[in-house]
């Protein structure tokens, strides 16, 4: 369960794979060796943006602390919800 | 600036919306080229294939003799026709027609055209029934394919290890679905009484299907791959929108196919791609696809390269071919006059030349 895991422990999509998307600034996404492609809110852009310039999971915990009033633990398990998704989305898998 | 006007006959003037052939979008292809001035000459089996009639495309259609009526027909066909149109070069675009197409090579040459097309061995490496031994050599996954000739297969075939749900295939074209012996016989019955015996039966793999078009020098070089991923499938399974990718372990697997291969000529490599990320070799079409267009589209326009390499032996290399780029097929109606329709079905051939 999501609740018993820290985003530290979670696998992140490789960065390979995240520096390759297409982000566009609408949240559009598009993978260009699967097809693929998605959408993302403005919190999931900044997230994903973030990844892709490899900043650390930490600093990006905090920015989502601090920008929507959260605690840690909220924080941290949306990111690794998000994450997930994104890691489905990303090998076409139905969310 | 353009050279002198090629004079191009081109096959599989069909555009059935669930399953075209791929001549017209060959011939759209070169009329859009900057590179080259030519005049299409549309060549067809059927009074109704639009691309008989679609002057801004094809200059002049001529109906071809079904491949029934023989080869020595077919030749005497490409005769008469060249003798009006004195043809450049043959581009056929029907997996059923290349087998004769290729037998009458050496005629087609002597007549002063050019033609672009694999031997009659790399042809046969290629077919359903002997992909397993191709996808061997070349160290790519094809699920277990197997010659049949009998519906009485499909009652014991779990028995043997052919769980359904299972692919049935005609030698040639379509490919069915079935999950049950009923089913399974019923396709049977169906695929052999159009593409004649024997019928194929493949595994089934779950995954998304991934295609590759290129233009192979006979050398064992792959030249200008250009990768599509099906976003939406007709009835038939064909593409009805696609977009564009770039898929490094696609790219390898087709190279070492053509590599393996020494294919020359236009070809169409079709995987699957499992849940588990494994490509496994589906087909290899030995034609431009229908969805050639996209070429244009991602900067390859292939059939272009293709009429360059052939004519002054420019291998032309496009490194990048634009990712992202999607096309969407359309069905669209256009009206011609009943003369042009009778000159097709009296002559088998039309007067709409059109410079």
């Amino acid at each position: 369960m999501s609740d018993d895991i820290s985003l530290s422990e979670v696998n992140l999509p490789s960065i390979e794979t995240l520096k390759q998307l297409a982000v566009s600034e609408s949240g559009f996404v598009f993978d260009p060796t699967s097809g693929y492609s998605f959408s993302v809110n403005e919190t999931g852009l900044s997230i994903l943006q973030q990844l892709q310039r490899e900043t650390p999971t930490d600093e990006i915990l905090q920015g989502i602390i601090e920008e929507y009033h959260v605690t840690l633990r909220e924080a941290e398990r949306d990111i690794i919800e998000y994450i997930g998704l994104l890691r489905k989305q990303l090998e076409g898998t139905p969310t | 600036m353009k050279p002198d006007i090629l004079t191009i006959a081109i096959t599989g003037m069909n555009a059935r919306p669930d399953n075209p052939g791929p001549g017209l979008a060959v011939a759209k292809c070169l009329k859009e080229s900057e590179s080259i001035n030519c005049k299409i000459v549309g060549l067809s089996y059927d009074s109704l294939d639009p691309g008989l009639y679609l002057s801004k495309y094809c200059n002049t259609g001529y109906l071809l003799p079904y491949p029934s009526a023989g080869e020595d027909a077919l030749i005497e066909r490409i005769k008469q026709i060249h003798k009006i149109e004195k043809i450049d070069l043959l581009i056929p675009c029907l997996d059923s027609e290349l087998p004769s197409f290729i037998r009458l090579e050496y005629l087609i040459h002597e007549l002063g055209i050019k033609t672009y097309l694999p031997t009659a061995e790399q042809l046969r490496y290629r077919n359903k029934d002997q992909l397993q031994e191709t996808a061997d050599h070349a160290g790519m996954e094809c699920p277990d394919i197997k010659p049949i000739t009998s519906a009485g297969f499909f009652y014991d075939c779990q028995e043997k290890g052919w769980q359904y749900p299972l692919v049935i295939k005609g030698i040639f074209y379509e490919a069915i679905i079935v999950s049950n012996e009923e089913e399974a016989s019923k396709a049977f019955r169906n695929i052999a009484s159009k593409w004649g015996l024997p019928v194929l039966v493949q595994k089934f793999i779950k995954g998304e299907e991934y295609n590759l078009t290129a233009v192979g020098d006979g050398n064992g070089s792959l030249l200008n791959p250009v990768m599509m991923k099906k976003l939406a499938l007709t009835d038939k399974g064909k593409a009805w929108a696609g977009v564009s990718i770039f898929d490094q372990t696609l790219l390898d697997a087709a190279e070492s196919l053509c590599k393996a291969l020494n294919w020359r000529g236009p070809l169409e490599v079709e995987v699957m791609k499992t849940e588990k990320g494994q490509y496994q070799l589906i087909e290899i079409n030995p034609r431009f696809p229908a969805w050639i267009y996209l070429s244009t589209g991602v900067g390859k326009n292939l059939p272009e390269i293709m009429v360059n390499l052939i004519f002054s032996g420019q291998s032309t290399i496009h490194t990048s071919a634009q990712s992202g780029k999607i096309f969407i097929r359309y069905a669209e109606e256009f009206v011609i006059d009943m003369k042009d329709f009778e000159a097709i079905v009296m002559h088998g051939d039309t007067s709409i030349d059109q410079p």
